[in-house]
């Protein structure tokens, strides 16, 4: 099974790509890696990309609403992209919606890079 | 061999395994393996994977305290030719409060960033989800999906 995550960091925000299965095995070292880019490239904005996610469980949620609040805490926002399907079911359910954004589209630069 | 078509077996499968965090997608391939042979929707199979991974890693995390050892069982079995039943039982410490710990954003490890939606997420991608429990002793819970299958396929 492959997880990864791949970061965009430019124009004060911070794109973070989730590849693969997420679930609680996983998500503690995705929210390590995370909280490791932030701390090293502070942004104002951290965008979730779930477009490349193939299966996800409500640690999901765990994963946005910790950065949701750290982001908060230091006067940032969380936009949420590109989640479909039963990943953004899950989302939904957890009433992230109301806090952050969401947004369709717009593919990344990483995106291109890797298909070239 | 002619009768195959309309016999029905309920097909009962049983698998242990330890409460490591990593068995937590082996039991999501278990699943999806048992249900590929009833050519389910890509929908109902996303659906059970995830239903099963929030009731694996309950055990893992909350019944055996995420220590990474303990004995975890999960039976399959067809109830009906369209009906699955799934048990996932662990004997770890239990739960005290069945009622509560069903309520959507309940978390005893909310420091932990635990969303506290497990339930919720399996109640929704399930059609019954029923739990029992003992402080102490264990937790089973049974979690019953319909499948949406043509018969005489």
């Amino acid at each position: 099974m492959e997880t990864e995550l791949l970061y965009v960091c430019e124009d004060n925000s911070l794109t973070v790509r989730l590849c693969g299965e997420v679930d609680h095995h996983i998500s503690t070292g995705i929210r390590e890696s995370i909280d490791f880019m932030l701390d090293e490239c502070s942004v104002k904005t951290v965008v979730f990309d779930f477009s490349r996610v193939t299966f996800m469980d409500s640690s999901g949620i765990g994963i946005v609403l910790g950065r949701y609040n750290k982001m908060k805490a230091s006067g940032g926002r969380v936009v949420i992209r590109n989640a479909s399907g039963l990943v953004k079911q899950i989302l939904e359910m957890s009433g992230v919606f109301s806090l952050m954004k969401y947004e369709e589209g717009e593919e990344g630069d990483a995106e291109h890079e890797k298909q070239l | 061999m002619q009768n195959m078509k309309n016999s029905f077996n309920n097909n009962p499968v049983k698998v242990s395994f330890e409460a490591l965090p990593e068995n937590q997608s082996f039991a999501r391939t278990v699943v999806s393996g048992y249900l590929a042979l009833l050519d389910p929707t890509v929908e109902e199979l996303t659906e059970v994977k995830t239903a099963v991974s929030e009731a694996v890693s309950n055990c893992i995390i909350h019944g055996y305290e995420g220590m990474g050892q303990g004995l975890i069982e999960m039976e399959l079995e067809m109830i009906a030719p369209d009906k699955l039943e799934i048990k996932i039982t662990d004997y770890g410490k239990g739960i005290e409060d069945v009622e509560k710990a069903m309520e959507p954003m309940f978390s005893t490890e909310a420091d932990n960033e635990m969303s506290g939606m497990g339930f919720t997420v399996m109640e929704s991608f399930s059609d019954k989800v029923q739990v029992t429990s003992e402080p102490e002793k264990g937790t089973v819970v049974v979690l019953i999906k319909n499948l949406d299958i043509y018969y005489g396929r």
